[in-house]
């Protein structure tokens, strides 16, 4: 049962094959008996578990199912949960049981969804290891001394070991298409404004984004259906109707035009990942759609306006934690001043500390337009890039990471070099669109993502052929070995 | 732009960081490094290009000017480290 898709998991529930209480029951085994060696959990919520089950179970007993009543799934320790430790994966926040549900939470918690727990991350969502989470780094199931990838490593994780059968995520440079790569799984980014970040602790707020993980792109797609939507709470929340991307996913890719940027294939990549991508795009050839290189030229300039940009926002939003209303306050201060550089300097880790400075020395008087103004324009140049390979492509697609995971501590040292990894996920939430990652292939044992780009709400295109692609291969069903 | 001791010192100050002494070297060369990155930017030529701060340059939406939430202060407050009679306590500000 444990290494059925979300799709077949419903199934099961619809035909009495077994019942939510059974199924939750033997997620919550399976995290026991296995998460010592992942850490991917920071908080497992059993008794809460039960409860949902066993009142999913009373409403299908009722007659009153949505498609996802009794489903369990885990939420990234990002998203708010009320009456549960929030840590967004720092010390800071250690101490912090949320007073109330973000809107992605209650959205799940309506359609009668059963949560676990709360996953591992990097500390605020800042990282691509899952390194600098406070409670230690969440492991790979397909390699416990590699990283599972980050900032939602913690989702990516527990999903590839068959400990949740899905799960949140979020992504500001790249945080669910990268664990999705790196781990074998399916994760998708939605457009900027698609999903509400009410109670999703803000990191840098124009570039934030929630989205689904789990291991099939039609599993995504019923997460997205609960996820998305217009929220009054979210002053960023775009109000546009939500489809039923279930009703896409069968859709025949005859005709769609995929567009392969030059930049994504050259440079620093791993040449057994530029293989299995291509043999992915041979597949969608197979299917009947037509390919054709386009540009996008200023990639190289994403990571640089991503280091502005991100740290100046999560400088500001990062503010908020002083050590006065929530959250870590250091003992005996001796003024506030003290109370607020101890309490900030011993609750956040290093890498948050890392980009506080960079984001306060950018905003800092005189540098200003040298930095911020500077890159809030090369980020124009980044977003005309992409919607000038999109008016004479339908779907973009490239690799996701110029790398299988990495060792854990190779690459803690070099800060930069850690950077690097997200040189084909950053660019786009620059750019806002929405962007998904899908399992096609290995390289020495570990998992490959192939990349799938859209234009602003092309969600159903990119599940749609995420889809027929996992319709024509099993990637997505491979397992690690236990 | 490369940073030494006593920009640390005065962003760390600017952010209200505590960094202990010892580490202020090893920050100074990170942050240095990702200024570094960064430089890549001014090569960039963005004279007539407009600061895109929103993907669809959406401006911030206003709601209608009424009370839509209760007063929900003790409820709040029980994450609070402390609390006094509805009141946040802080280090004395004021002799």
């Amino acid at each position: 049962m444990l290494d059925k898709t979300l799709a077949e998991l419903a199934q099961g529930l619809a035909t009495g094959e077994f019942s939510s209480v059974e199924l939750t029951r033997n997620y919550l085994d399976r995290i026991r008996a296995e998460d010592g060696s992942l850490n991917s959990f920071i908080t497992v919520t059993e008794e809460q578990a039960l409860a949902q089950a066993e009142a999913a179970d009373q409403r299908r007993a009722a007659g009153d199912a949505d498609p996802f009543t009794g489903l369990p799934i885990a939420h990234k320790d990002i998203f708010c949960t009320e009456g549960v430790r929030t840590s967004c994966g720092s010390r800071m926040l250690d101490n912090f049981i949320s007073p109330y549900n973000a809107t992605v939470v209650e959205n799940f918690n309506r359609a009668g969804a059963v949560s676990l727990g709360k996953t591992n991350m990097d500390e605020f969502a800042m990282g691509s290891s899952n390194e600098s989470s406070f409670y230690g780094p969440a492991r790979n199931p397909w390699n416990t001394e590699c990283v599972p990838g980050g900032s939602s490593g913690g989702s990516a994780a527990a999903i590839a070991g068959g400990l949740t059968p899905a799960a949140t995520g979020s992504d500001t440079g790249g945080s669910i298409r990268q664990p999705a790569a790196l781990c074998g799984i399916t994760g998708l980014k939605p457009t900027y404004g698609r999903v509400s970040r009410y109670g999703m602790i803000a990191y840098a707020s124009s570039l934030d984004q929630g989205g689904p993980m789990a291991h099939t792109a039609e599993d995504t797609a019923m997460m997205l259906n609960v996820m998305a939507g217009f929220d009054p709470k979210d002053s960023t929340s775009i109000d546009k109707a939500v489809p039923d991307y279930t009703l896409t996913l069968n859709d025949s890719l005859k005709g769609l035009k995929i567009g392969l940027p030059k930049e994504f294939f050259s440079g620093e990549i791993d040449p057994q990942i530029t293989a299995q991508v291509q043999s992915a795009i041979r597949e969608f050839e197979a299917l009947g759609a037509t390919v054709k290189e386009v540009s996008l030229p200023n990639t190289h300039l994403a990571i640089p306006a991503y280091y502005i940009i991100a740290p100046a926002e999560a400088s500001s939003n990062l503010s908020r934690f002083d050590g006065v209303r929530y959250g870590y306050r250091c003992e005996d201060p001796v003024d506030l001043e003290d109370m607020y550089k101890r309490s900030r300097g011993e609750g956040f880790g290093e890498e948050v500390k890392r980009r506080i400075m960079v984001g306060t020395y950018a905003l800092s008087e005189g540098f200003y337009d040298a930095y911020y103004k500077k890159a809030l324009q090369i980020r124009r140049l980044i977003q005309q890039d992409f919607v000038n390979a999109l008016s004479e492509v339908d779907i973009i697609m490239g690799p996701t990471t110029p790398h299988p995971a990495f060792k854990l501590g190779e690459k803690t040292s070099d800060p930069v070099a850690m950077y690097m990894e997200d040189i084909f996920t950053i660019s786009l939430n620059l750019a806002g669109m929405p962007g998904m990652s899908v399992p096609c292939g290995f390289a020495n044992g570990l998992p490959v993502g192939l990349q799938l780009i859209g234009n602003y709400f092309a969600e159903e295109r990119l599940l749609n052929a995420a889809h027929q692609f996992q319709q024509a291969t099993d990637w997505h069903r491979q397992r690690p070995v236990r | 732009m490369s940073l030494d001791r006593t920009d640390v010192e005065k962003i760390a100050h600017l952010a209200r960081l505590n960094i202990a002494e010892q580490d202020i070297q090893e920050y100074a060369e990170n942050l240095s490094n990702i200024l570094k990155l960064v430089d890549q930017m001014q090569a960039v030529d963005t004279h007539d290009i407009a600061p895109m701060a929103h993907p669809m340059d959406a401006i911030q939406r206003l709601r209608v000017d009424e009370v839509t939430e209760g007063n929900q202060r003790d409820h709040l407050q029980t994450v609070a480290p402390a609390v006094e009679a509805g009141l946040f306590q802080v280090p004395k500000v004021i002799e």
